[in-house]
């Protein structure tokens, strides 16, 4: 099974182990999977503005637990970028590549799925991570005048293309990277 | 080259010559006075005149006639010498820039070093000495400057990142050069042939040590021309700055020693507890007068011209404390300005950190320029020994020790690093190593008694600190471009990356969470909380210390795009019903901080309107540009209530064409013509009018227009705020406090005669008098 890991997310058996680790760790109870009161456990998560969202990504569509499988491959997106590895052509997109994180982060923006950023979705970021120091008017117009920087096709809502643009000067590669995973 | 260039350069040129000429023979000058007048009066040419102080002086004077005019050069002589000097370096920085191909070519050290040694040059012939850069000068009149410019403006973000790696460079990575350097300059010293067997292992360390350090003020000046990418920049330049603790211990280690010729273990060990001292002392030091800066700019408020300066000074301030105890004054400098920073730019008015930025770049400016042309002049003037083995070899190891160190080091570093350095980023580092100033000043101040080879190094150390300026500086441009280095994006942030690194630190710091692992992240999260929760609350005044970054951020932002689009003709006329009002909110309090020519109401009255609609106007507030004085107006004339209505719809939707056309501007403009137009810009909020049910309870605030003289129109806003009574949002339209005209409104009758009548007419009649420029213009600007 770690070969397959191995392949797939291009983790080491080291850090598989420090994974399983944790994992049983949060694991209250050794059921081999994990609901969202073992997130919820995790206390730094609670004062996190979009902890909610997070835990959230860990949970595919539908699901109420998360097995260990799923919970490396949600990790694998952290580890840091191997830039020297030899690119094959025909290989499907390695799952911690710049394109790879950024469509992680930009799904727990589009909360419903439909492959961009409405308004509404923005003004929710936008809410939880100022904690009602502001008011909803200037609220509102942050997210205008970013919806209009980033908006290059006129639809008033920014999709993944126009995400990945206006983050290009963005080190994703550093940014969204985890020692952890080192 | 057209014929414009080439009479640009002509007249360039002449005009240098022409000012070099007179200048070094009026210092010459000063020269030779300073040594006639030390000699005692008559000698050579006199210049005080005897019988300018003639009375009651001598007893058998005779009466000369009255001098109307006499030449007293030596009392102005130390302040003119300094003027002529920073004269001379703003001329001659003035000038490169007009010769547009030379500064292209060579970098600016270059040409400066060259203008010093044939200002020296031409001193020489003079007959006058040219002085010699004084180490004391230099440290503490020429350095601070620069470093503190540099501190205050250093990126806090990659430099934190980093901070790992710079250490690394600056710590190891100078201690290995020293010792690699001292170390087998000793040994080629005890080869047969060359007549140096008299210098010591220990002076020989010295060297090292002095010559090892990479220097900020050649960084600096070099680096800043050819606009690498911020990652290399941070490196060199962080490892350039933080190396100080490292000179200044390795300095004072081998001189101390070197006079006794060996060096224990002990003192070793004591060597390395004093680095940690000096460095981390310099460090707090700085942070110390940092956070003392911060809480004297919360109270500042009020004085606002002299702000700029408790940054210098208190800056200043640190480094000198932490010379006193030969602690890192650089560091210490650095330490102060970064963690001075954001509190006072929160506190100070956009003004004064205009001001506070324009001073540091011009201090810094002048003293890199005056930096290397006394290099030149010092040149010049100093007693040399020129030892083409000694020399040589410490080139040649220079170079070579650069180059190992930052091999070797990235080789270990990089097994840390989430991103990796390449071979092209290596080569940068150990290519952009310069030596500069530093190192010729601290060699000056070795004494001749204990170092008889103190010439000898210092010619050294100039030759070393020439090659680096001069070839490497020189060639560092073309092979930046010719290696294809990222060069720096010159693109301003825009909000959407502001937001989402944000968001990306919030994921981060989350995900280190779920794994457990305590990283980069989660300090900096808890940093940020701790900064938030009680370090703003003390150093920043006021509201901004709740400010969200993000928001402190978008209305930087606006206010930029508003002055570029004011500077840029004014742009667009647009009413000032621009919706977005809300940023006026957030700027208008640091607009109505500024001097204004009209009276104002007292600020604790307009806290207490603010704090009434605060309470009250949930929905309503920002749309209205209630507390600044000159906009609180609202009222039409009695007669136009039902008009109103009608303008309103069509503001509405003006406003929503507006939007769509440039929604970013915020600031209004100047108002357009046409009275109604006008008279309803000013009755911007469509919830003004709605004539809703007024709640019995609720308060009325009467506005009246900003007529200056009428401060005591805000009597009736105190007396309902007796009676402001808490809301109760009954429906959600009339929850709230209404600006209500007192027009003839049953209901408000009510209401108004709780004033006096006396009240209301003095209201009506403000309200329907727009102040003292005339009853009849009601277009003219309200806002001044």
């Amino acid at each position: 099974q770690t070969y397959l890991f191995q392949y797939t997310f291009a983790v080491t058996p080291a850090h598989i182990k420090r994974l399983y680790k944790r994992f049983q760790a949060l694991d209250k109870g050794n059921k081999g999977y994990l609901s969202p009161q073992d997130f919820g456990s995790v206390k730094e998560l609670a004062t996190n503005p979009i902890g909610d969202r997070i835990i959230g990504a860990f949970f595919s569509q539908g699901q109420e637990t998360v097995d260990f499988h799923s919970f490396v491959r949600i990790l694998a997106h952290f580890r840091p970028l191997d830039k020297n590895r030899a690119k094959r052509p025909d290989s499907p997109e390695p799952i911690n590549s710049r394109i790879s994180k950024l469509r992680f982060a930009f799904q727990l923006y589009d909360q419903d799925n439909d492959g961009k950023i409405s308004r509404d979705e923005l003004l929710q970021v936008l809410r939880t991570m100022l904690e009602m120091q502001v008011t909803e008017e200037q609220l509102e117009s942050i997210a205008d005048r970013t919806i209009q920087e980033a908006d290059l096709d006129g639809d008033n809502a920014i999709s993944f293309d126009e995400f990945r643009k206006s983050l290009e000067k963005v080190n994703i590669e550093h940014k969204m990277s985890s020692r952890f995973l080192h | 080259m057209s014929c414009w260039t080439r009479r640009g350069l002509l007249l360039a040129l002449a005009l240098g010559l022409a000012l070099l000429v007179p200048m070094a023979l009026s210092l010459g000058a000063a020269e030779k006075t300073r040594r006639s007048v030390g000699n005692g009066h008559g000698t050579g040419v006199t210049l005080r005149p005897d019988d300018s102080h003639g009375d009651g002086h001598g007893v058998n004077k005779t009466k000369k006639i009255f001098p109307v005019l006499t030449f007293d050069f030596a009392h102005v002589k130390i302040p003119f010498e300094i003027s002529l000097w920073v004269l001379l370096a703003s001329l001659m920085k003035l000038g490169f820039h007009l010769i547009p191909r030379l500064s292209s070519i060579v970098p600016e050290s270059c040409l400066l070093i060259v203008v010093g040694l044939l200002v020296g040059g031409l001193m020489k012939l003079v007959g006058a000495a040219p002085p010699e850069l004084q180490s004391d000068v230099f440290f503490l009149y020429l350095l601070p400057p620069i470093i503190l410019d540099a501190g205050y403006f250093l990126p806090i973000r990659p430099f934190s990142e980093n901070l790992g790696t710079i250490l690394m460079f600056a710590v190891v990575g100078t201690l290995w050069n020293s010792f690699f350097i001292g170390g087998l300059l000793y040994a080629v010293c005890q080869i047969e042939g060359t007549d140096l067997k008299s210098i010591g292992l220990l002076p020989c360390f010295l060297f090292g040590s002095v010559i090892s350090a990479v220097d900020p003020v050649a960084v600096l000046a070099v680096f800043e021309e050819i606009h690498i990418n911020e990652l290399l920049h941070i490196l060199v330049f962080g490892e350039s700055l933080l190396n100080d603790a490292v000179t200044v211990v390795l300095y004072h280690l081998f001189e101390e020693y070197s006079g006794l010729g060996m060096v224990t273990f002990l003192d070793v060990f004591l060597g390395v507890i004093c680095f940690l001292v000096v460095s981390l002392g310099g460090v707090l030091v700085g942070a110390f007068y940092g956070l003392l800066a911060a809480f004297t700019s919360r109270f500042a408020s009020h004085t606002r011209v002299i702000e700029p300066l408790f940054v210098f000074v208190y800056s200043y301030m640190s480094y000198l404390s932490a010379e006193v105890f030969h602690l890192s004054g650089i560091m210490a400098l650095i330490a102060c300005g970064a963690v001075m920073r954001p509190y006072v730019e929160a506190n100070i008015s956009h003004k004064s950190h205009t001001t506070t930025k324009y001073f540091l770049k011009m201090w810094s400016s002048v003293s890199e320029t005056l930096i290397f042309i006394f290099l030149g002049v010092s040149t010049v003037a100093g007693l040399h020994s020129w030892n083409w083995t000694f020399v040589t070899v410490t080139i040649i190891l220079c170079l070579v020790a650069r180059v190992l160190g930052v091999m070797g080091l990235t080789f270990v570093i990089n097994k840390f690093r989430i991103v990796k350095l390449t071979n092209k980023d290596q080569f940068i580092i150990a290519y952009g190593g310069l030596r500069g100033a530093i190192a010729f000043s601290l060699g000056y101040l070795l004494h001749p008694e204990e170092f008889p080879m103190r010439n000898m190094f210092l010619t050294t150390i100039i030759t070393v600190v020439f090659f680096t300026v001069f070839v490497q500086g020189m060639t560092i441009r073309p092979l930046v471009d010719l290696l294809a280095v990222k060069k720096k994006q010159e693109t301003k942030r825009s909000i959407n990356e502001e937001i989402h690194t944000q968001f990306l630190d919030h994921l981060l710091t989350g995900i280190e969470d779920i794994c457990g692992h305590y990283g980069h992240h989660h300090w900096k999260d808890k940093l940020n909380r701790f900064n938030k929760k009680y370090v703003k609350k003390c150093l920043i005044a006021g509201e901004r210390s709740k400010e969200p970054q993000l928001i402190a951020f978008y209305h930087k932002m606006e206010m930029k795009q508003a002055i570029e689009l004011v500077e840029s003709g004014g742009g667009v006329k647009l009413p000032s019903a621009v919706p977005s009002t809300v940023s006026m909110q957030n700027i208008q309090p640091k607009k109505s901080n500024s001097e204004r020519a009209l009276p104002q109401i007292s600020k604790s009255r307009e806290e207490e309107i603010r704090k009434i609609l605060r309470s009250n106007l949930q929905k309503t507030r920002q749309r209205l540009r209630s507390y600044n004085r000159h906009t609180l107006v609202g009222e039409p004339d009695e007669d136009g209530w039902n008009d109103l209505l009608l303008k309103r719809q069509k503001i509405m939707d003006m406003d929503k064409q507006i939007s769509r056309m440039s929604n970013y501007l915020t600031v209004p403009a100047p108002p357009p013509e046409s009275p109604t137009l006008s008279r309803s810009r000013l009755a911007s909020d469509p919830q003004h009018y709605v004539p809703k049910p007024t709640l019995g309870n609720v308060p009325i605030i009467k506005v009246d227009l900003a007529s200056p003289q009428s401060p005591e129109y805000v009597s009736v806003v105190d007396e309902f705020q007796k009676e402001a009574v808490p809301l109760k949002e009954e429906d959600e339209d009339a929850g709230g406090l209404t600006m209500k005209v007192p027009l003839g409104d049953p209901k408000k009758e009510e209401q108004e005669q709780q004033d006096g009548g006396k009240e209301q007419q003095r209201l009506m009649r403000c309200l329907s008098d727009p102040g003292p420029g005339g009853a009849e213009e009601e277009d003219e600007p309200f806002l001044p």
